[in-house]
């Protein structure tokens, strides 16, 4: 075993690789438990990946034949409503634990420098995943699938001077049809899970090489021989990280963090399962009632809603009167995450020394955010309009304010070292 | 912090009230009886659904032999009482009548029937079978309530009777008035009102069946997956106080 791995060794970085991202990379000691979601994220990127490549030998992308593919799946296919479930299940746990991994930066201020990259990375792999999702929701081919798909490249139109030729370009066809279903299935299934991949590739290469953040927000990186050797972790760092500073209040990735996530991971599987096999639908809010009725372009549903991971983004949408300006807020709401690591001045990073108009400007937002979603799954009343813009304006509220206050902000004496 | 949170919490409580009140009048839905586990009421319901509705709803989805098995019916017994048109005991429930047809008929295509409890949920379908009711302004002489204006025949009359929507004199604010009731059947049908009842949520019962075939095998499957994750998660648990003993 030994010769085999040298053997290896003398041809490629592979326990070097081993070394510096697992077994001896430095990670602060005090996670707790907002730091699972980034494996989690892991581990249901792969789950959508694996089931993702056994639903498509048996599912038939087109216009005549994908309604009934998804069934034969279902039925006729051993075990094929596992895949199908598992997939249509992490699709949704994947926002899950991708809108908690968020929270987690924003409240932990993960994203302050040097981890501008790192957010924007991130970011990135949020927004394909929103495109991923999208174009994934058209596969099975219900009428939700295809009305849902209507109204959001229908969105596209509202640009002034290309709308109209960008959604044409976009559908392949004046309406939604089989070639829409068919281009949709090629970046569902090969273009964007490429581009997740590499950008989930770069988000952890950029992590590794800024080092985690962790709650209290400091650096476990000291300038080199100021920490005397006594209060140095009695843990083996690789020397890419030791050259330069010493590390304090760090354990190895490996194996102390793979295991701690073991626990992490089973409970996380326990509500999968759960959902999956007792409630895969969710209530209508994963798998939507009217998905279970065959496209039809003649008959448009009464209420056609997203599903409930974009529902937040739709409610702002639909706050606005004017649609332009809808899509431009929209497509704002995301901007302004994208541009929170250089809207944020504050030096300060963890939320826990940070001052009382932070905290209560980041609840205002979780609020709003919480709020704008149920919001987007309801029709448009009179009523509803009104609150959604009100959380609408909360929520853009967050970011002006930031970038206000967080210069001279008032912050709590931050600690030197990770006390536990 | 706490009064901003508190109106944050308010308004969200109210829009959430307000959404209970918005939800606007709809017939109210009598609770189905669905037990995937009475293998009989689920073969007196696909006895029902072959006998009156295959005709004109396909269920284009699920196959034969899938369903005799799952209702526990031997295939030769099911395929001599309820194959009628000579398909082969592996092939997919279907019928012959076209679009066209149905449009021509009816004036629009019958819907597909397997998913149909994913769609309407059980207990819509097991209200929407005892709610249909004598409306001369209608092609078929039939509406349903929960179903308003209702494309198709009552094809159960000769099971229910003749129904009618019926009405009560009753003292309203010092007046009477007639209140509605109910539909009532006017005893004309093979069977009574009870029996009825049974025969409809027999034929629910199956729908739903046919909607998730696979759905007592996945909560069966999940007891399992609960057991390992258990055992997983505690062995996990135990595995990470071990090492984290290293970690001051």
């Amino acid at each position: 075993m030994k010769k085999l791995i040298a053997w290896f060794d003398e041809r490629i970085p592979l326990t070097k690789t081993w070394n510096i991202h697992l077994a001896q990379y430095p990670a602060p000691k005090n996670f707790n438990f907002w730091y699972i979601f980034g494996v989690l994220a892991t581990l249901v990127l792969v789950n959508q990946i694996v089931t993702g490549i056994w639903l498509t030998m048996n599912y038939v992308p087109t216009a005549e034949g994908a309604f009934a593919s998804v069934e034969y799946i279902m039925r006729d296919i051993d075990g094929g409503w596992i895949l199908r479930y598992m997939h249509s299940t992490g699709a949704s746990a994947f926002f899950v634990v991708v809108y908690l991994h968020m929270f987690r930066g924003m409240m932990y201020g993960s994203y302050q420098k040097p981890r501008e990259l790192l957010w924007t990375f991130g970011m990135l792999i949020f927004l394909v995943l929103m495109a991923e999702a999208f174009m994934g929701y058209l596969l099975p081919w219900g009428q939700m699938s295809y009305w849902g798909a209507q109204v959001i490249i229908s969105l596209f139109g509202a640009i002034p001077y290309i709308g109209d030729d960008l959604t044409l370009w976009i559908r392949g066809d004046y309406v939604i049809s089989g070639a829409t279903l068919n281009r949709f299935f090629a970046l569902h299934v090969i273009a964007l899970p490429l581009v997740l991949v590499i950008l989930v590739f770069l988000h952890i290469i950029a992590l590794h090489e800024v080092g985690s953040n962790n709650p209290e927000g400091i650096s476990i990186k000291k300038p080199k021989g100021s920490v005397p050797d006594s209060e140095k972790p009695k843990f083996e760092f690789h020397e890419r990280f030791t050259k330069k500073y010493d590390i304090v209040d760090a354990i190895p990735f490996y194996p102390y963090y793979i295991v701690k996530d073991l626990v992490g991971i089973g409970i996380f599987l326990a509500f999968f399962c759960y959902v999956l096999f007792f409630a895969p639908a969710m209530g209508g809010f994963f798998l939507e009632p009217p998905n279970f009725e065959a496209a039809n372009p003649l008959k448009t549903p009464a209420h056609i809603a997203p599903v409930w991971y974009f529902t937040p983004f739709y409610a702002i949408l639909r706050a606005v009167p004017d649609k332009l300006m809808g899509v431009i807020l929209m497509f704002a709401a995301i901007v302004f995450l994208f541009l929170l690591p250089w809207l944020d001045r504050c030096k300060v990073r963890s939320i826990r020394y940070r001052s009382n108009i932070h905290k209560i400007n980041l609840a205002v937002f979780t609020v709003s955010f919480v709020v704008l979603g149920y919001l987007g799954v309801k029709p448009a009343t009179e009523v509803y309009t009104f609150f959604a813009r009100v959380f609408t304006f909360l929520y853009f509220a967050f970011f002006i304010l930031l970038w206000f206050y967080s210069k001279h902000e008032k912050t709590k004496p931050v600690p030197e070292r990770i006390t536990k | 912090m706490n009064k901003l949170l508190k109106t944050c919490l308010l308004a969200a409580v109210s829009a959430w009230s307000v959404a209970t009140l918005a939800a606007g009048p709809t017939v109210p839905l009598d609770k189905a009886n669905v037990n995937l586990h009475d293998k009989e009421s689920l073969q007196r319901g696909a006895q029902l659904f072959m006998n009156y509705c295959l005709g004109c709803h396909q269920m284009q989805y699920q196959r034969y032999n899938r369903t005799f098995r799952d209702l526990e019916i031997p295939e030769d017994i099911g395929a001599a009482n309820l194959q009628f048109t000579g398909e082969k005991v592996g092939d997919l429930i279907t019928n012959t009548m076209s679009t066209q047809q149905a449009n021509a008929w009816f004036g629009t295509a019958a819907p597909d029937l397997t998913l149909v409890a994913r769609v309407r949920g059980a207990d819509w379908l097991y209200t929407y079978f005892r709610s249909f009711y004598v409306d001369e302004t209608r092609p078929f002489g039939v509406n349903n309530t929960v179903f308003e204006n209702v494309g198709m025949p009552h094809v159960l009359q000769e099971l229910q009777g003749v129904p009618r929507k019926t009405y009560e004199s009753r003292m309203i604010d010092g007046e009477m008035q007639d209140v509605y009731v109910g539909i009532k059947t006017d005893g004309s049908g093979m069977l009574t009102t009870e029996e009825f009842d049974t025969a409809m949520n027999d034929l629910t019962n199956f729908l739903v069946y046919t909607g998730e075939p696979m759905l007592l095998e996945q909560r069966r499957i999940g007891w399992y997956s609960f057991g390992f994750l258990l055992v997983f998660t505690i062995l996990a648990w135990l595995l990470k106080r071990e090492f984290f003993k290293d970690v001051k």
